[in-house]
């Protein structure tokens, strides 16, 4: 039966079927008559989707780019027409913008299935799925309970960390999770993985729970949280984190410690304070604690410390001894500023583009349906010859303007995937940001750290000025000046152990910003290769069709009449 | 110069050749000028004709006419071509601030050229003297007969049918009954009327996704011209290999904004303008519906008026009343009228028959023509596209990283 609605598309692999495709077009039915108009070139098509059914294509538009082999492929594939390079498979398009299959961390490391990494063998690929509604076992207060969605996170690797079941030496394993999880997962990273880029995780979305148990907003979120783990799981560094590991293979209750309990930390803390002021307990920062940063963290004195001290450098008090030298460093930083900038700007462009082509696409294909409704109408009131011409003519211009319409559309969801990376660049910016905090608050703790040693070792002079004026000592006095002695070494060792850290992370930052340089240089090449290419591919199809049009039309060009 | 040659119909009039031996008639509207100031001000086009008829005076005539001289031929037509569809004019007036839009002034300059042009070509039209004295006449000839057109020919046929009606009424109403419809009962003509009314409708459905078209045109084309200069910056930024590459994208992206708003344009004189059109000449047919429609009431009440008259004399012959001979020649100067308005109708039913079946042929011709010009227009829009895209290939292969 000739017509749109037998045109198969894949379907969404997952249970929630959001996107159903709108077309108005999919179940158009061409209304052939008596004169019958075969849609030779629209057969063509729906032969080109089957043989591109079969096989799978990568998402990211670098594998048909980087391989001249799978480049070939298409060519040989019996394609009617002849054009320079397919676009990336119709087997992929459906009319969403988003595909359910994972999304590789922008093609530089694990890829999906059966396009390995460039490094190694190693793969790892993780699936999103199964959202379902769960009852949270209420405390007493609120009756019926909260309710929350879990997810089904399956990961499949054959990363060693994680074990192996089968001869192949790859494991597939799945556990339950829910959103604050991954809230856990991110904090815990954050506080693991200073100075590192680490991959933004999805928003918070605090909107009521109405809305929390939507379809569309599960949906949303499914997909923000698959690609989260995947580019965490691209990560060089953090792939191999235990937090991750936890996260992805424990089953049951996550084993990490949680952010939420923000009172009772507050309360621990409080409870700390008054017998600091009052010199009751060893107030000393622990070599421990120097490596974690003070904001996060319990001891609301030392987060006073490193206000003050904060306060005090920025009205440029005594200079610490050790400065942010790194003149590179500072150049480095105005460039990402510019650079995030661009990005902004340039996503909104990019979003603009995506629009105005998908509204051109619509425009057209309503335009063809008009003719197509026009060439019905007359074919059927017809009286005399020339309608029945008029109405064929118009009936080839409606095909053909269905037919770009499509094409459109399809070249615009593969457009939306390219551009992606800029969004996608935009957003690690603020990982950017967070990694040169982590450095400016390592900073902070050492230059803390140091100006209390320099007070402190004044209180001893002080000390020992006065008591060197008693004759025989001064008992007190030498007890007091023992104590400081110690807590003096203590705060050394901590401020050794913080000023390595601060090297630590100085490396990190130093790190991951080339390995950002690099791989960002890589993924906007290929960006910009996708796009192009995409757009060639489509451009021709769509030159095809209308020059078909304008041939079978000659007969009323210019020169000929 | 000559717009798009669309109308030409296959009278002996061939306004492309002028060879002297062949009777030719060539009319073209050209340099259109903005005169007057303020309100007042308006646009004046050039009207040139080229012509070897004898009716004519004169091988080559140019004369300077307004939107409004126009107006005053395509009445005066109306009126005396009763059948015909008068050729479409132009809307009359576009939003204020758009009146002398260079875009806005083409487009009229051009159906303007396309009407007289259509009339020159039409078997009838091209026969009459209004035609003529548009064509010829001075400027002080063409304003005083364009402001003592407010009379006469305004008056529709409905006033003067109020005429009969205010002294027949109580008669006729008595033997006519009050609410008989007076319209015909052609079953083939009422398949027509339906045509023409659906026809209207769909049309304008095209004409507004065309319209619609125009606009996502020129939006795609800013879009693209805001993105690639974007790039452009995210380029500079990159220098090396790959910002070169982003500035090449941004050039490009720059030229194709250019081609997308010409295409724009393009779409807009020669895709949407001719559907615009083909909806005009559409209720330029309705218009004649109405004039038949009209004939075909006077005919009726006519018919009946003179009846009547008759039944009245042969009572007073029987009574004779001194009235016979009076009434004798009312009844023949009614006779007279009725067949006259029998023959106008009939007049009118004959043209329209010829007229429709040469309005099908034309509008085919016409819409190919659109038709071709749309898919060539595309086609080469998308070979630049591509074509555009597919440049950066080879030096974005070039700059792997």
């Amino acid at each position: 039966m000739m017509g749109y609605e037998n045109l198969e598309v894949e379907e969404p692999t997952n249970n929630n079927n959001l996107f159903p495709p709108r077309e108005e077009m999919e179940n158009l039915v061409i209304d052939e008559g008596p004169n019958t108009q075969t849609f030779i070139s629209h057969s063509d098509y729906r032969s080109v989707m089957s043989s591109l059914a079969e096989t799978h294509h990568p998402l990211a538009g670098d594998d048909p780019l980087s391989s001249n082999s799978s480049s070939k492929s298409f060519r040989n594939s019996s394609f009617t027409e002849d054009s320079f390079l397919e676009p990336p498979a119709y087997a992929d398009v459906v009319f969403s913008p988003f595909t359910e299959k994972p999304i590789s961390g922008n093609g530089n490391s694990s890829q999906p299935t059966q396009h390995l990494s460039n490094s190694s063998s190693e793969f790892i690929t993780i699936i999103v799925s199964n959202p379902q509604k769960e009852q949270e076992i209420s405390n007493s207060l609120v009756p019926g309970g909260n309710t929350y969605v879990t997810y089904l996170i399956t990961t499949r690797t054959n990363m060693a960390d994680y074990g192996s079941s089968d001869f192949s030496g790859s494991a597939e394993f799945s556990v339950r999770r829910r959103f604050r999880d991954v809230v856990t997962l991110a904090d815990r990273l954050a506080d693991s993985y200073r100075g590192f880029l680490i991959p933004p995780r999805p928003d918070k979305n605090v909107v009521e729970s109405q809305v929390m148990q939507k379809q569309e907003f599960v949906e949303q979120r499914r997909l923000a949280l698959e690609k989260y783990l995947t580019k965490l799981a691209s990560h060089p560094v953090i792939k191999k984190s235990e937090e991750l590991r936890v996260f992805l293979q424990v089953q049951g209750k996550l084993p990490l410690p949680s952010t939420t309990d923000m009172a009772s930390r507050m309360l621990d803390g409080a409870v700390k304070l008054p017998k600091q002021l009052f010199g009751e307990s060893v107030s000393a920062i622990t070599a421990q604690e120097a490596v974690q940063p003070a904001k996060g963290g319990r001891d609301l004195l030392r987060i006073f410390k490193e206000l003050k001290q904060s306060v005090a450098n920025d009205w440029g008090g005594s200079k610490p001894p050790v400065v942010e030298e790194d003149k590179e460093f500072m150049e480095k930083k105005e460039k990402l500023r510019d650079l995030e900038q661009q990005l902004s700007a340039a996503s909104q462009q990019a979003e603009g583009l995506v629009k105005a082509q998908q509204d051109i696409g619509e425009t057209m294909g309503e335009l063809g349906l008009a003719f197509i409704k026009l060439a019905k109408f007359e074919t059927e009131e017809a009286v005399y010859n020339s309608q029945r011409t008029r109405a064929a003519d118009a009936k080839r211009v409606a095909t053909a303007a269905v037919k770009a319409s499509r094409f459109y559309r399809e070249a615009n969801a593969q457009t939306v995937k390219h551009l992606d990376t800029l969004h996608e660049y935009l957003g690690l910016m603020q990982a950017v940001h967070t990694a040169f905090a982590d450095r400016s608050n390592a900073l902070l703790t050492v230059q803390t750290l140091l100006s209390e040693l320099s007070s402190l070792r004044s209180r001893v002079e002080k000390l020992e000025a006065a008591s060197s004026k008693i004759f025989g000592g001064d008992k007190t006095r030498n007890k007091k000046m023992e104590e400081l002695k110690e807590t003096i070494r203590v705060t050394e060792e901590a401020k050794d152990c913080a000023i390595k850290e601060y090297e630590r992370i100085k490396e990190n930052n130093r790190n991951e910003l080339e390995r950002l340089d690099r791989e960002r240089q890589n993924d906007f090449h290929n960006m910009l290769k996708g796009f192009v290419i995409n757009q060639v591919g489509y451009a021709e199809k769509i030159a095809n069709v209308w020059t078909k049009v304008a041939e079978e039309t000659s007969e009323y060009a210019k020169d000929s009449i | 110069m000559l717009a798009k040659q669309r109308s030409l119909s296959g009278s002996g009039l061939s306004p492309r050749s002028p060879s002297s031996s062949q009777p030719f008639l060539s009319v073209s509207v050209t340099d259109p000028v903005k005169l007057g100031n303020g309100v007042q001000a308006y646009i004046s086009y050039r009207v040139i004709t080229k012509t070897n008829l004898p009716e004519y005076r004169g091988q080559e005539k140019i004369v300077i006419r307004r939107y409004s001289d126009f107006v005053w031929l395509r009445d005066r037509l109306a009126e005396k071509f009763k059948g015909i569809f008068i050729p479409p004019l132009p809307e009359k007036s576009a939003v204020e601030k758009f009146r002398f839009s260079a875009e806005f002034i083409e487009l009229r300059r051009q159906a303007l050229d396309t009407y007289v042009n259509r009339v020159a070509s039409h078997p009838q039209l091209q026969q009459s003297e209004d035609l003529r004295s548009f064509l010829q006449d001075d400027e002080e000839t063409m304003e005083r007969a364009r402001s003592q057109d407010g009379g006469i020919f305004k008056k529709k046929p409905a006033d003067l049918m109020q005429i009969f009606k205010d002294v027949q009424s109580k008669v006729s109403d008595v033997v006519l009954g009050k609410e008989k419809p007076l319209e015909e009962a052609d079953p083939e003509y009422e398949k027509m009327k339906r045509y023409v009314f659906e026809l209207e409708d769909h049309l304008a459905e095209a004409q507004k996704q065309a319209f619609r078209l125009v606009k996502r045109h020129r939006e795609l084309g800013q879009a693209l011209s805001d993105f690639g200069k974007a790039v452009k910056l995210l380029g500079d930024s990159e220098g090396n290999q790959l910002g070169k590459a982003f500035s090449d994208f941004g050039s490009q992206s720059e030229m194709l904004s250019f081609k997308l708003q010409k295409e724009a344009q393009d779409l807009l004189m020669n895709f949407e303008e001719p559907l615009k059109d083909y909806v005009r000449a559409v209720q330029s047919i309705k218009a004649t519906m109405t004039d038949r429609a009209n004939a075909f009431r006077q005919q009726c009440e006519l018919a009946e008026t003179a009846k009547l008259r008759e039944i009245n004399l042969e009572k007073l012959i029987v009574m004779r009343s001194d009235k016979v001979p009076e009434v004798e020649i009312e009844c023949k100067e009614l006779k007279a009228e009725s067949e006259e308005a029998t023959r106008r109708f009939e007049v009118i039913v004959r043209l329209m028959n010829e007229e429709l079946v040469r309005f099908q042929e034309q509008k085919t011709i016409d819409m190919g023509v659109t038709f071709h010009d749309f898919a060539k227009g595309q086609a080469q829009l998308a070979n630049d596209i591509a074509n555009a895209w597919r440049s950066l290939l080879p030096k974005l292969e070039a700059c792997s990283p």
